[in-house]
Order: structure tokens, then sequence, then C-alpha cells
């Protein structure tokens, strides 16, 4: 009896403390005032519509609330997955599809869902104040929303301390200064570390790549399947021993943003010379089938549009391609674009992705 | 006439037995053969050059084939060495009684439920290259580099796995032993035979059932090992698993990923088939003794001794993991500029704060104490499910031995553990897309697929505990007058409700840790703690670093306490025997 009743209270404690500390904390004042107009509007029945999204969208409760008022719809959301995994449950799902639109497949699945016919095409008029260069299927059957950069990353005290220059490109990478320094993540599983390959098929050329990574390898480069290990396991801003990783360009500052002190400039910073970093796009399309066209319109123009454009970078990590969105201030401080990033033409990616990781595999693995 | 109906009588009696099976094979028809046909029939289809194609294509490459060695290769490992922990503890757990031997089963029992990506973080703070051990050892004898190198290698993997799963061995063969008769052991020890030659000869035949079934569920879990492959593993290694995620997600070569899932299933079909050739030749039916009766305390030196040693060795190794990832949740992370250690000085409860705070107004963001109640609801949930289909299933396994159908059915149980996660979350999508069934969307999945994965624990558990009740106990019941639901409650459900509360142990640790459920559709308002805990890691900064660690420790609480909760569930005698 004296342990039962030990326990109850220890359970009821825990419980208790959860509770009390949801309390204190107020919600966000938006989210509050969001609800109270939607309740004050609710005049008819809200139109329904259901949006399909990879693991890492994220929106702000006032965005959403503003565009679920104006057009009278409520959004259900579906989660998917990582972008490939989702990418092929839309696909697999085409003949019933699952939701009205599907957003996050990006430009290294793009060839897959082009070709299996899961868009309607779409001319947007908001697609005039996005830069030609991201409108990579002519027939807008998906429209690009947002982009982000895989470059690598290095952190700052580290070469402080050790007085060495930090590497400029990816060339430099084979200098025996930049020996034991660097981890990458393997492209078989890691989605930046496919990209990463592809910048270097990009700016070594289909017959150089291999040869540079070869080089690589006897610098000793060291290899990991996945994101999150390369970063907070190995980076040696994080505690690991490399202080050199494949990342994104938006990983500076956001180290900043989130940091737990406030920082006057990040302790990382970004490669973004030319041809090192990898143009991943993101876009959205209207799947075939839906039931709810029009209001499937509203939410791509939507998307496209300002206002979701300007939420995008602190909610996904990426940014817009909307060329009148307007970015938040440490972004343009310490965000490094690159100017000439790698693009390669998606079609040659969906031909061709299996025989250049097979020969990686074998130039690195064996 | 009369004796024609009494025989017909007999004869739907005997078979009434077989309709236990109705709810479970229903279950599994709907839930798992239905979605797994779909994928693998739409997959081979999708085949340009016929159907024999890809098995050819798989069998030809030695590429495929050392994937397939190697999956074997660190299974057998991997099942060996928890093996050789597992039951040494589960003899502890077994015989001896001990203040705090609830505590230590709970605390053993946490790592199942962590995800992969929480535990490499954790181990990592241990053993990494700026981990405690490494920064003691390079103070002490003057290194330049980090002496211990753990990180992807093969010893990582086999860790991590006896890490996660020596709680299956402790709990199902610790409760088994801990109703075995001790005279057995005694009558032997008196007819002369030393203490290993009672338990080669004696004890261990008698628990072959319980262990073959622990080793078997162990087994299984390390070769559809995907997450700890991955993460700890690295690159150099690769299971049929990893393979199927990248031909079927990054290669979209369906057909070659559903071959590969096929060879999987039937391995999985070969292991258990050979399981339960074993059982049925080890199963020897006894009465299970009370506990009061076969546990004693630590009376003799050379127990304590054993005790100590076990407990603390136990203890540190799958507690100080787990601590260490508690204690990171508490300091600052960010170590002091020019100093590169582990941690900064400074305790600090701001990442839990923070976990309260919706910083960006993020639409989808919920506070944890939702995301509890969504992981405990789907858990309960789970819990329900498992029983209400592992009950019927263990009970007709356990009353007709020799059946045929029975001897059909129990290798099928064990399929969807040896099922690909993203072959049959890929089924459910084109399986389950027309009402009254279109369940892709639905929360509902979530139970119904963790239930998948905890059911044959659930079968597992029971099994070897209804199997060694003597028929004769039922019999005499019967004769004194019970009818056959009265012997189930006053007879079966007393004796084995120790079985039944390890059973619902397991379905609730397998929900809360959601294996497999990632392959599925997932509700942002119904998200789980794990889930959450992966967006938060897969994020740069120091608040999301910290506050993942925080869910996490969060979540090892929660279990915690929910398996406790169950060890002292206290009705109708389940449990007290």
């Amino acid at each position: 009896m004296k342990h039962n009743l030990t326990l109850i209270i220890v359970g009821l404690l825990v419980v208790l403390l959860l509770f009390a500390c949801s309390q204190q904390k107020a919600t966000s004042p938006t989210e509050a005032l969001a609800t109270v107009q939607l309740e004050e509007e609710i005049v008819e029945e809200p139109q329904k519509l259901t949006v399909m999204t990879h693991d890492s969208f994220d929106i702000s409760d006032n965005v959403l609330a503003a565009f679920e008022n104006q057009e009278n719809a409520e959004i259900q959301f579906f989660k998917a997955g990582d972008t490939g995994t989702a990418v092929n449950k839309a696909v697999l799902s085409k003949d019933e599809p699952l939701a009205d639109v599907f957003y996050g497949v990006d430009n290294t699945f793009l060839s897959r869902v082009l070709n299996e016919d899961i868009f309607e095409p779409y001319d947007s008029p908001l697609l005039t104040q996005i830069p030609d260069v991201f409108k990579i299927d002519p027939q807008h059957r998906a429209l690009p929303v947002d982009f982000g950069d895989v470059c690598l990353n290095y952190d700052k005290a580290f070469f402080e301390e050790n007085n060495i220059l930090p590497p400029q490109s990816l060339t430099d990478l084979l200098k025996p200064d930049y020996k034991d320094l660097l981890v990458v993540q393997n492209p078989a599983t890691s989605s930046p570390g496919l990209s990463f390959l592809l910048a270097t098929i990009g700016f070594f050329g289909e017959e150089g790549y291999l040869e540079f990574w070869q080089s690589l390898t006897d610098n000793n480069v060291k290899i990991v399947d996945d994101w999150e290990t390369a970063y907070y396991g190995e980076f040696s801003r994080w505690g690991g021993r490399y202080p050199i990783v494949v990342s994104y360009g938006s990983s500076p500052p956001f180290e900043m943003i989130y940091a737990e002190e406030p920082m006057d400039e990040p302790p990382t910073a970004a490669i973004v010379s030319d041809g090192s970093c990898f143009r991943q796009i993101e876009f959205v399309g209207i799947l075939k089938g839906t039931k709810n066209r029009a209001l499937a319109e509203k939410w791509v123009d939507f998307m496209l549009s300002k206002d979701f454009q300007e939420d995008i970078p602190l909610k996904m990590y990426v940014f817009p391609v909307n060329e009148n969105s307007e970015m938040d201030e440490t972004f343009v401080n310490y965000l490094a674009i690159p100017e000439e990033p790698v693009y390669l033409d998606p079609e040659l990616i969906a031909t061709n992705r299996e025989s250049w990781i097979q020969a990686w595999t074998e130039t690195i693995l064996r | 006439m009369k004796k024609k109906i009494i025989f017909i009588q007999a004869q739907i009696k005997n078979h009434l037995v077989s309709l236990l099976w109705l709810v479970p094979l229903a279950f599994l028809l709907i839930f798992y053969f239905f979605p797994l046909s779909k994928i693998l029939g739409i997959s081979i289809g999708r085949s340009e050059s016929g159907i024999i194609a890809p098995f050819m294509e798989a069998i030809r490459s030695s590429y495929i084939r050392k994937v397939i060695g190697f999956t074997f290769w660190q299974a057998t490992l991997s099942t060996i060495i928890t093996l050789g922990i597992g039951i040494p503890g589960a003899y502890l757990l077994a015989r001896y009684k001990f203040k705090g031997k609830a505590m230590f089963r709970a605390f053993t029992g946490i790592p199942f439920v962590m995800p992969t990506l929480v535990v490499a973080a954790a181990f990592n703070s241990l053993i990494g290259p700026r981990g405690w051990f490494n920064l003691v050892l390079m103070e002490i004898f003057n290194l330049n580099t980090p002496p211990l190198t753990l990180t992807n290698t093969l010893s990582a993997i086999l860790i991590a796995h006896v890490f996660f799963n020596t709680t299956i061995v402790l709990r199902m063969v610790g409760d088994f032993w801990s109703h075995l008769d001790p005279r057995i052991e005694h009558a032997a020890r008196t007819l002369g035979a030393n203490r290993w030659q009672t338990l080669f000869r004696v004890t261990l035949p008698l628990l072959m059932p319980v262990i073959t079934a622990a080793a078997l569920l162990v087994f299984i879990f390390d070769f559809t090992s995907f997450g700890v492959i991955l993460i700890l593993g690295g690159p150099k290694y690769a299971t049929l698993e990893v393979e199927i995620y990248y031909q079927t997600i990054s290669l979209f070569n369906l057909p070659l990923a559903a071959v590969l899932a096929i060879v999987q299933l039937l391995c999985t079909l070969g292991l258990t088939i050979a399981y339960t050739r074993i059982v049925t030749r080890f199963t020897k039916p006894l009465s299970p003794i009370s506990r009061q009766v076969t546990q004693r305390c630590l009376y003799s030196w050379r127990s304590r001794i054993f005790a100590v040693v076990l407990i603390t060795a136990m203890l540190l190794f799958f507690t100080l993991p787990l601590i260490s990832l508690a204690a990171r949740s508490v300091t600052r992370l960010e170590p002091d500029r020019g100093q590169h250690e582990v941690t900064s000085k400074g305790l600090t409860l701001e990442f839990y704060q923070e976990l309260y705070i919706n910083r960006r107004s993020s639409f989808f963001y919920v506070t944890p104490t939702r995301a509890v109640t969504t992981s405990l609801m789907y858990a309960l949930a789970t819990v329900v499910i498992t029983l209400a289909l592992g009950i019927p299933a263990s009970l007709a396994l356990s009353r007709k031995t020799n059946s045929k159908f029975n001897r059909f059915m129990d290798p099928i149980i064990m399929l969807p553990l040896g099922t690909s996660a993203v072959t049959l979350g890929l089924g459910f999508i084109v399986a389950l897309n027309r009402p009254p069934l279109d369940l892709r969307t639905s929360p509902l999945l979530i139970p119904i697929a963790h239930s998948l994965v905890a059911f044959p624990f659930v079968v597992r558990s029971l099994s070897p505990a209804l199997s060694s009740i003597q028929p004769r106990l039922r019999q005499s019941a019967a004769v004194l007058g019970a009818s056959p639901g009265r012997v189930l409650r006053t007879i079966d459900f007393p004796l084995v409700g120790r079985a039944l509360l390890v059973a619902t142990i397991f379905a609730f640790t397998i929900s809360m840790g959601e294996f497999g459920a990632t392959a599925l559709i997932s509700r942002p308002e119904y998200p789980t703690i794990p889930l959450m805990i992966y967006r938060f890691i897969s994020q740069p900064g120091g608040l999301n670093y910290g506050q993942a660690l925080a869910l996490s420790t969060i979540l090892m609480l929660i279990t915690a306490v929910g398996m406790l909760v169950i060890e002292r569930f206290r009705i109708a005698n389940i449990g007290e025997f």
C-alpha cells in the first residue's frame, strides 16, 4: 500500500507540474486573436481544403488565419514524412489522391512527380513575381515556393584558435591543411548528402567528380549517414572533432537566432563561393483529381504571395522565391546567398541518381 | 440418434477453440495481408522487364548477398550478447527479492522506448569524441586525441541493440522463471548434480520455450533494425531494411524493394517456423508456483555479491546514457569560448520553459502536455487492441497445440514484425483508400500500426505461460462443475496474470516508442512525443537541440511512471501470483 501511494503521488506531481508550467506561459497572443476572429466570422460553412506536406512544413498562426478568414476556408494539413517518403506517397496514391494540394517536392525529386503526372497545371498570376531561374517546370504543374542552399559550414572558433585560414572553395578541401577536418553525409541516405554530391558533379563535371572524391578520401573525409549525426555529433561546434560539415547556407544565421544566449555574430559560417553550393528548390502543385480546384488555386496563390513568403524563413529554414518579399535583418546581415550555386536538370538527376551514388559508394567505401 | 447428436456436439466444441482465431485473423487480414499484398503487387507490377527480372537481379547481385549476410550476422551477434546479459539478469529478477526491484526493471525498460537519434545523442555525450569517458581518459593519460572511438563501428551497433532489447529477455524470461518450481532443481541437486549440471540439464531445458521466444523477438527486431544501423553504424553497414529504404525512397526502384521485402519476410517466416519446432519439443506443462514460494531474499554472501555486481553493471550500462541525457537537458549546452568541453557550467531549466513558449507563433505548435496526452491516448488504444487480439490468439495456441490450424497461424502472427516499415506504410496508402476503410489519413491508423508490432509480443508472452499450466488443473475445475468461462477466470487468468501484465507493458512501451509509425501520414493536430523530438533535433541551434533533450527526458519519465503503474495493477488477483 505504501508503495502504491508513493507512486500515485509521484505520478500526480508530474502531471501537476506539466499542467502548472503550461498555465504560466500564455500561448501566443496572435493565436488567441485568431480564434476570436474565426468565431466572429462563421456565417456560412467554410470550404475545406486538404494540403499534404513533408514533415518540415510550418506556418505562423496569424498568417494562416488571415488566409482562412479571407477565403472562408478551413485547411487540413497532412504530414507525410521526409521529402522522398512524401513524394512516394503522393505518387502511389495518385488514383485516389490523399489531398488537394501537395507541397514539398524538391528539384531532386521533381522529375519523378512530373513523369508520374500527379499534378494539374496552374498558371498562377503570382508567377510574374518570381525570377525565371526558379521556374523549372515550364508547364507550371509544379510551382516554386522556396529555395535553400546546401553549403559547407565551418566552425569559426576552430580556425581562429589554430591559426588556419578557413577553406574558400571545394578545391581548397584537397589541401593538406584541411586533412581530417571534413565530415560529409552519405548521398544514399541523406538529402543534404545527395545535394553536396550533386554540387561536386556540377563543379567538376561527370568526368572529374570521382577524382575529387578520391582525393577527399585521401584527406580522410568522414562519412556519416544523416544530417543530425554529422551536425550535432561530429561538427566541432557541437562537441565533435570536425570543423567543416555539409549543412545549409541558412545554418549560421539560425545558430544565432536559436542560440541560448544572444550572440553578436554567428559562430559558424558558410562557404558560398561559385559552384560550391547546391540549390534546392521546393515546389507546390495541385493534385490531379482534386474537387476543390478553385480553393486550391487560391492556396497556391497564397503560398506564392508576399505574406506567406516572408513567413517562410523563420518557419522552415529556407528562403522565399518571390522577389518582392523582404527578409529579416539577421538574415540580411548574416545570410550568405551564393551568387552561382549549382543547378542540375531534374531529368538528369533522375536518370543518373543511382549510377552516381553507386560510383560514389565504390570510390569512398571500398 | 442421441449418440450422433452428442458426437456432433463434441465435434463442434472441438472446433470452437479455433473460432478464437476469428478476431485476430480478421485484423491481420485487413490491416496486414491486404496492404502488404497490394503494395507488393503494385511494386512488382511496375517492373518494366517482367515479374521474374527483379528476383533474378537480386539473386545475381553480390552486393545484395553481402547485405543479407551482414543483416544476419549483426542480428545473430546482437541476440547472443543480449541473451548473455539478459539471462543472468532474468535469474536475478526471477529468484530473488530485493528492494527497488520494480525500479530496476523499469530503468532497464526505458531504453526500449527512446528514439534512436536520442540514444545516439546520449551515447555521444558519454563515449563520443568529447564525451565524458574520453575527456577523463585524456586527462589521466595525457593524450592528445580521444582514445575511444566507438561511433560508426560494428561494436556501436551491437551495443545499441543490447541497450534497446535486453529488457525483452529480462521481462519475458524473468517472469516465466519466477514461476518455475525450484523443487525440480533441488531434486537434481540431491541426486548429486552440481550447480552447473543442474543449470544446463534441468533449468535451461525447462526454460527453453520462453528463451527461444524472447530470442526470436530480439532477433527479429535486430534483423529489421533501421535507425541504429543508419545513425550508429554509418555508411559502411547496410542491412536489408536500410537497403529497402534506399531503393524505395531514393531510387523509387519499387520492384527491387519488393523483392528485398519478400526476402526479409521469408527469413522471418523461416525463423518462426524453426522456433515453433523447437518449442513444441521442449514445452512441458508444470504447475506454475507462486512467487511467494520461489523467491527468496539475498541471504548468502555468494548471492549478495552476484546481485551487487550484476545490478551495478546493468544499472551503469542502461541508466548512465539516460542520466547523461537528462543531465544535458538541464545544463547549458553552449561550450565556453575557447574551451571545447562537452558541457559548460551552469544549470538551467530554460529548455523546459522554452517547450511551453510558441516563440515563432507556429501553427503546428503544441504544448508538451498535449503531446504527452496524445502519446498516452495512443498507447492506451494500442494496449486495448493488442489485448483484444492477443488473448484469444494465445488461448487458441495453448489449448490445442496439435491443431494444424494452430501450427499454421503461429508463424503468421510474427510476420508483421519482420516486415519493412517503409513497405507496409506504403501498403496502407495504396490499400486503405476506399471507404469504409479509408484510414490513410486517420489517426486511428497509428494505434493499428503499433498493434501490429505489439500483438506478437503479447502472444509470445502469454503463450508460454498458458502452455505451462497443467491441463489437469483445468480438468479438475471442470470436473468440480466449472464452465469453460469460469475455468478461464479462476484458473488461467490468475496463473498467467503476471504474464498478462508483462504483455501490457510491452504494448504500452512499443506504442510510446512509436515503432514504424513514422511511415504513416501524421495528423499535425495529434503529434506524439517522438515526432516532436525529431522536429527539434533536425534543426540547427542550441535552443532546438536543448528542447529535443528536454522532451526526451519527459518521455523517459512518463514511460517509467507508466510501466511502474501497470506493474502494480492489482485486480482479480492478477499480478499477485
